[in-house]
């Protein structure tokens, strides 16, 4: 295929010092739909670059990474496109991290599952137009036409059999104008696309070698360890540090806060979470010593704002569903209409509770502020905010932060938020001296970012036994819904839809946790419509290809959601799971949903075993179009509905006048092994320009989990931790 | 503050430390071994395992006086080039996601099949079920125990 689109816009190429060629794109602005690009060349320079190709003499390939890596594999499956594009050998691709320079970076982040859906065709282009140069260096060699060169695996070859290595022209390549219009490859030539690759880091990671953000040290680093509120709506009033100080590994007692606080106040609106209250640091010699000296500090606080609990957010959420104070998200026909003229009106709620994140990686960062700059490494899933709010706190010039961003230890959205980058620069600035702040998992679990807890009411009217209305209503801390998600199956299906939202404003810091709202919402819908299919006698497969029928006849932009996708997993699951002929003691439960731009549809097999619901296997089938790196994906998707599972089993998590219930692992449950079926995952083989795969196989497995369950016990579950409310002793095992 | 003499993969080391310093702590700071690696510091994820005589041990538990007369294994030191069976096993099923807890994994799983080569299905569920992988590779890492010890037996 042809392809010139904005390529000008985003890429640039220059030749090094050293003799190599250096390429800078743009990954972000060259692939947003809503970007126009730009066509001056003499407006672009490096500034606007986010990511870079590195052909040396001797045709190595380096490519510097642009996206965080958090586990979700970017770092492997972004280089796969380009090597593929440039043609050449896997093996021969350095892949190397890069850091965030505000000076010469724009735009890096890690979120959304949108990594390789916005890269894909820059990512192609970028490799695609290096090869090029390179080829068109080597037809100028030989005096050749460059269409009759081959390339393969950084060899290129002309009619006469005579070769030359990317290296041998990579100089000549780099003094070359970027060409117009550049082929991408045909897809069924993919030749690193589509095949499994491994973790780019796993040497690495096998034989422990540093990597991660905790890792991180610098010779004179101080360790600090941070003492904030114990519950939330309190604030520090005195402390007394004299036990803490005569302890030998003790350097320093000091306070922070005060300049997060400036911020806070002076610029109320933005999403960053910083604490209103003073911390009380300690700084010891070793990661132990700070620890210590914190469990050493007597510190008195005292309120500041309503110190909440789980039972009063339970009545604050069920106040909002059953009262008035809605917003509509979107509204179709009249929901009130079709439920007054309803031959029968089902109406159910469904709870979950707040989710710390709980990476195994606890929050850490490194911070060196020196009269001449700032320097701040660690892992953070937004390094570009993270480096502003700090310039801002510190009354510093932008151009004096830079921030390395390590390996992460997991994110799931709790390293988007910047508090550790800021405490640990606060600390810094104050001591003068290069510092590391770890949080322990007790710091960690109990002054989070947490998921909130939501409550849907969804109610659906059934005349003549037909679906006739189906009206959502969610009640939410913080904030809700967002973006598209009103848009979201079943819209576009009913002629009477509607979408109301509310929320309640808690002074609990809560932010996105690994698909934000759908991580719960697909768990209540999804079992919603079990429950309709059994009430409408109809086969609950039927109920949503029927459903899913009628969305084809009434396309619109809003409904971003393809039903004939939907239908495609839907059908490759049933197929794959042997979906109404299991064996005997096997319950099967269902769900399909749509989200992050990927279609899932899962069924679940759960037997009972000594009166418990046990979940033996899992059928999942994904269409996210062309599959980039399938041993990555694989992963993604098996991690993705297990982690699903463990969240809607088994986590819970609550407060008790502001303090967290929980604060590790002793008293709040992570799925493990022996709680985990198989999970086997099947891809719809697809030309479709891919999509991401860190989220969207989580969302469904909740409900069917649920429906297996009621299938085994008779048991509707409508409130997470399901094995809290099973009303069976218990499912947990070991 | 008190010195303690360690072995730690066949190597001494003398640290200086407080008495109740967990080896865990001892290991990432003192001696830069940062493979081993901070979970929960309670024994219940597992990140931080590492071998003392041979068996599997919690290093946030053991504090660095306890561990003078102990042999200590930390993941740097399981094989000379990274080539443990369990390590190869780990390459080969690609298991790691964010690969923060997969030290520990590859700790507790050479353990065991140290004294376990040839485990059925059940037993290396119960084996690793001490270990959180917080990305969930759970399935992962059940295979490759599996395909470890099939180039154990």
């Amino acid at each position: 295929m042809k392809n010139s689109f904005s390529r000008r816009s985003f890429l640039k190429t220059s030749a090094l010092a050293s003799g190599g060629m250096i390429i800078g794109f743009n990954l972000f602005n060259a692939c947003k739909p809503d970007v126009k690009p730009s066509i001056d060349l003499s407006k672009l320079n490096y500034n606007d670059f986010n990511a870079f190709i590195k052909i040396s003499p001797e045709g190595k390939v380096t490519l510097f990474s642009p996206n965080p890596e958090i586990g979700q594999g970017v770092k492997t499956s972004m280089p796969m496109i380009i090597a593929e594009e440039l043609e050449v050998a896997w093996d021969d691709v350095y892949v190397v991290q890069a850091p965030l320079d505000t000076k010469n970076y724009t735009r890096q982040l890690a979120g959304g599952s949108q990594s390789i859906r916005h890269g894909w065709i820059a990512l192609r282009q970028t490799g695609a137009t290096a090869k090029q140069m390179l080829v068109n260096a080597a037809a100028a060699k030989w005096g050749v036409d460059a269409s009759e060169c081959k390339v393969s695996e950084g060899v290129i070859t002309n009619t006469k059999g005579e070769t030359l290595g990317y290296g041998d022209v990579v100089t000549e390549a780099a003094a070359l104008e970027v060409p117009e219009e550049v082929t991408l490859k045909d897809p069924k030539d993919f030749k690193i696309i589509g095949k499994g690759k491994g973790n780019v880091d796993i040497d690495k990671i096998t034989i422990g070698k540093p990597l991660f953000g905790i890792d991180y040290k610098e010779v004179g680093m101080l360790y600090a360890s941070v003492l904030r509120p114990p519950a939330f709506g309190q604030v520090l009033e005195s402390f007394d540090a004299s036990k803490a100080k005569a302890m030998p590994g003790v350097v320093d007692v000091i306070t922070i806060g005060e300049k997060a606080r400036t911020i806070l106040n002076e610029k109320p609106n933005w999403t960053v979470q910083l604490s209103k209250s003073n911390k009380v640091v300690v700084l010891g010699k070793t990661t132990w010593d700070a620890i210590k000296g914190k469990k050493a500090i007597n510190a008195v606080w005292k309120e500041d704002s309503k110190l909440e609990s789980t039972e009063y957010h339970d009545q604050v959420l069920m106040d909002l569903l059953n009262g008035n104070k809605f917003n509509t998200r979107r509204k179709d026909g009249n929901v009130k209409q079709a439920f007054a003229e309803a031959d029968k009106v089902i109406e159910r709620v469904y709870e979950s509770p707040f989710l710390p994140h709980n990476t195994m990686e606890p929050m850490n960062f490194f911070a060196d502020v020196t009269p001449e700059k700032v320097r701040l490494v660690g892992p953070v899933q937004t390094p570009e905010p993270a480096a502003k709010v700090v310039s801002e706190m510190l009354g510093r010039d932008l151009e004096d932060i830079s921030v390395e961003m390590t390996r992460m230890g997991g994110g799931f959205g709790r390293r988007l938020y910047g508090d550790f980058v800021y405490e640990a620069a606060e600390i810094s600035d104050k001591i003068g001296k290069p510092v590391k702040m770890i949080s322990t998992r007790e710091d960690d679990m109990t002054t989070g970012v947490y998921r909130p807890s939501t409550k849907y009411k969804i109610a659906a009217s059934i005349k003549n036994g037909k679906l006739t209305g189906y009206h959502l209503k969610e009640a939410a801390i913080n904030g809700n819904m967002y973006g598209l998600i009103p848009n979201f199956f079943p819209a576009g299906a009913l002629e009477n839809y509607q979408v109301d939202t509310a929320n309640y404003k808690s002074n609990i810091t809560t932010g996105a946790w690994r698909a934000p709202y759908t991580n719960f919402l697909a768990s209540a819908e999804q079992s919603f419509f079990d429950e309709l299919a059994e009430e409408l006698g109809v086969d609950r497969v039927r109920l949503h290809m029927d459903l899913l029928d009628k969305v084809k006849q009434n396309p619109e932009p809003k409904i971003e959601y393809s039903p004939e996708r939907l239908q495609g997993v839907l059908k490759l699951a049933v197929e794959k799971s042997n979906w109404g002929s299991a064996p005997e003691g096997i319950y099967q439960g269902l769900s399909v949903y749509y989200c992050h731009n990927t279609h899932v549809a899962e069924i679940a097999n759960v037997a009972m075993e000594n009166g418990i619901p046990v979940v033996k296997k899992v059928t999942c089938a994904i269409d996210c179009g062309i599959l980039v790196n399938p041993l990555g994906a694989m992963n993604q998707a098996k991690g993705g509905v297990l982690d699903g599972i463990g969240h809607a089993m088994y986590s819970d998590f609550g407060f008790q006048n502001g303090v967290p219930k929980s604060n590790n692992f002793n008293t709040y449950q992570l799925i493990r092994m022996a709680q985990t079926p198989k999970v086997e995952v099947h891809f719809i083989e697809s030309d479709i320009d891919p999509t991401g795969l860190g989220e969207p196989t989580l969302p469904p497995v909740g409900a069917a989990v649920a429906n297996a369950i009621y299938k085994a016990t008779g048991k509707r579950l409508t409130k997470q931790p399901y094995s809290l409310n099973m009303n069976v002793e218990s499912s947990i095992i070991g | 503050m008190p010195t303690f003499t360690l072995k730690i993969n066949k190597k001494k080391y003398v640290v200086e430390a407080d008495a109740d310093t967990p080896l865990l702590w001892v290991l990432r700071d003192h001696i830069e071994l940062v493979g081993t690696k901070f979970g929960c510091g309670i024994g219940q994820c597992g990140a931080c395992t590492v071998h003392t005589d041979g068996e599997a041990s919690r290093s946030c538990l053991i504090q660095v006086s306890q561990a003078e007369d102990m042999e200590i294994t930390t993941i740097e030191g399981l094989s000379e080039n990274g080539d443990h069976p369990v390590q190869q096993a780990w390459k080969e099923i690609d298991v790691p996601q964010c690969g923060y807890c997969q030290a520990g994994q590859i700790m507790t799983a050479s353990a065991f099949l140290n004294q376990n080569p040839s485990p059925s299905n059940e037993e290396i569920r119960s084996a690793m079920n001490g270990n959180i992988c917080r990305c969930a590779s759970y399935n992962s890492i059940e295979e490759a125990v599996k395909v470890a010890s099939e180039k154990l037996s």
